[in-house]
């Protein structure tokens, strides 16, 4: 750690990691009331279960962007933050924020969430991943643009790298986008049309900025490559990313009252989407195998190839599967969207928060270049846990999803949805089994934090 | 990668890619709503439907259910929901309004939310405006 202001960080990982407990405990909620239809009914119905789950996740991560960014931008720019004290400001109203909104959702009926708040007046609640009252979202903007001035005015003072410019750009697109959560009109087609220039131009957009410039920095840093050759694969890999994934958006315009002519263009825009990920996996093998050291902080480098080979799967392989739309008409709505979603969002966000935590967390505790030898082992198996829970949830979501396409909507006699629900409960289970697992790996990925932290850090054979 | 391929030129085609495409989205955006007024059923939205569409929301329907096939997958699909109840706007108020206030014992149950007359009515409404909506033949059949 080059800059003190850098360990700001240190409190929104923290937060992240609280918060990322949580989205797991009310996974598991969610994924019993799947198979036990009335586990904790009436008192947490799984519309609130589900908006608690995704709702911290989206939260978690964006912790972690923040974290990332204040931890990065720093050393990238060579100089202290600009306002150090802002970031802590900005810390405790979004903890706040986000706290109160996620208790709201526990406490009252959504309903009157929805009074309380003054939804009429500018409606935007109800909508999925939108479900924040919209005084959260206001607060989200404010929030955000303090960030974006932080993390701005910093870079401005300092040196400027492409790292830090593709992060800013991400982080900007990310707040720019958020505003279309305001737009919300009667006519669903519209409301739905503009509600993916948050999500879709978020994830398959925007955020994967925020991910190549992190990952970017990782690889930097423990790799010693020559920045100029990671700088241009980082100009190429977002170059496809946006190249395909902006018109790419079509996948989602095939079924929802929008013009045929989407099918073709969200077909083949979003069939080349897995090329960006296919290049990221390249690259990162590529800059590990011609690093210039050996750096001692095995299990962030671990994690930096994880989310490269675990984004590329989750997010290219599994979305190319349903992405064609004469696929599609039959996936779209099922638990094939399900499993996509998870190893997408473990891939390539989870894992490079985790990733970049890894990288820095030792040093803001005070380690010289990394974790002790044991912590570093336990972290690694909290590694192996969760991911390889996270590719078997995966792969029976899958197998629910292709049952639940087939009974509900292939086959010669189409089923109702809850004779097929009820069909497939075995794989509902099995996936329940898993995150259970996946919650051990979390909980030994916490341990990591306090066992093995009196040991001395890790050393390693320099290179020949 | 050649050396022969700089970093300038991978810059250049992030910048001139990015804000190509770009403009090609607007582009195709500027079509949809050229062509919005034969699909999206927007002569059908009145008071009752604007009514129905904030019932839907304040309600958070689509934490259960899909609409459009998108939103959650616990429940049943809903963009279809009226052709599904033989086009009975009262078979949906009935459905809603019935809903056991603790639950079916080992299955999943929708809550009871205790609706007026009114809501009912709008969420009906805004059920029926939903399913004609022009969805390029979408979901394959009626169960959704």
């Amino acid at each position: 750690m080059k800059y003190e202001s850098q360990k700001v960080a240190k409190l929104y990982f923290i937060a992240a990691i609280g918060l990322f407990v949580g989205q797991i405990l009310f996974g598991l909620i969610m994924g019993m009331q799947y198979v036990v239809g009335d586990f904790l009914f009436p008192e947490i119905p799984f519309n609130v279960a589900r908006m608690v789950h995704t709702n911290l996740l989206i939260v978690w991560l964006l912790f972690g962007f923040m974290g990332a960014s204040y931890y990065l931008v720093p050393e990238e720019a060579e100089t202290e933050l600009f306002a150090p004290w802002l970031a802590y400001l900005m810390f405790w109203i979004f903890l706040a924020a986000g706290a109160a909104t996620v208790l709201a959702y526990l406490l009252v009926p959504y309903a009157t969430l929805a009074e309380v708040t003054m939804n009429h007046l500018l409606p935007t609640m109800g909508r999925e991943f939108l479900e924040q009252p919209t005084i959260t979202k206001i607060g989200i903007v404010i929030v955000v643009l303090a960030f974006l001035f932080n993390i701005g005015m910093t870079i401005l003072k300092g040196r400027k790298t492409v790292v830090s410019l593709v992060l800013l750009m991400g982080l900007t697109g990310l707040a720019v986008f958020f505003l279309f959560a305001f737009y919300n009109p009667t006519n669903l087609v519209m409301d739905k049309y503009y509600w993916w220039w948050v999500v879709h131009l978020w994830v398959e957009g925007v955020w994967e900025l925020i991910l190549g410039a992190i990952l970017a920095f990782i690889l930097i840093k423990t790799t010693g490559v020559d920045r100029e050759v990671i700088e241009k694969w980082l100009y190429i890999i977002i170059a496809m990313t946006l190249i395909t994934g902006i018109v790419g958006m079509g996948h989602h315009y095939y079924w929802i009252g929008t013009p045929e002519f989407w099918q073709w263009w969200g077909s083949i825009f979003s069939a080349l989407e897995p090329i960006p990920f296919f290049m990221m996996t390249v690259y990162a093998f590529n800059m590990v195998n011609r690093r210039r050291r050996n750096h001692p902080n095995k299990v962030a480098v671990l994690w930096a190839l994880g989310t490269a080979v675990m984004a590329f799967l989750g997010a290219g392989v599994w979305g190319f599967l349903h992405t064609l739309a004469p696929v599609n008409y039959y996936t779209h709505g099922t638990q094939i969207t399900a499993a996509h979603g998870h190893m997408a969002f473990y891939g390539a966000y989870v894992m490079i928060v985790l990733g970049m935590i890894s990288y820095s967390m030792p040093l803001m505790r005070g380690r010289e270049l990394c974790n002790s030898v044991r912590s570093q082992s336990l972290e690694m198996w909290s590694f192996w846990l969760m991911t390889i829970s996270m590719v078997f949830i995966t792969l029976f979501l899958t197998a629910a999803g292709i049952l639940q396409v087939y009974l509900q909507r292939f086959s010669d006699n189409p089923m109702d949805f809850m004779v097929v629900q009820d069909k497939i409960a075995l794989f509902y289970w099995l996936r329940e089994i898993t995150g259970l697992i996946f919650l051990i790996g979390l909980i030994v990925y916490i341990a990591s934090f306090f066992i093995g932290q009196d040991e001395p850090e890790a050393t390693v054979e320099p290179l020949k | 990668m050649a050396q022969a391929f700089t970093k300038a030129m991978a810059r250049n085609i992030f910048y001139g890619g990015t804000g190509f495409f770009f403009l090609v989205l607007l582009a195709l955006t500027f079509q949809t709503h050229q062509e919005w007024p034969e699909l999206d059923n927007r002569q059908a939205i009145n008071d009752v439907v604007t009514l129905g569409k904030q019932v839907w929301e304040d309600n958070n329907c689509v934490g259960c259910h899909s609409l459009l096939g998108e939103g959650a997958y616990f429940a049943p699909e809903l963009g279809n929901v009226y052709l599904r109840f033989g086009e009975s706007t009262d078979a949906i108020k009935g459905f809603i309004a019935s809903r056991p206030v603790e639950g079916i014992p080992g299955r999943r149950s929708m809550p009871q939310f205790n609706l007026s007359e009114e809501e009912l009515t709008a969420i009906a409404e805004f059920l029926k405006y939903v399913a004609g909506i022009n969805t390029a033949g979408w979901p394959p059949n009626i169960k959704g």
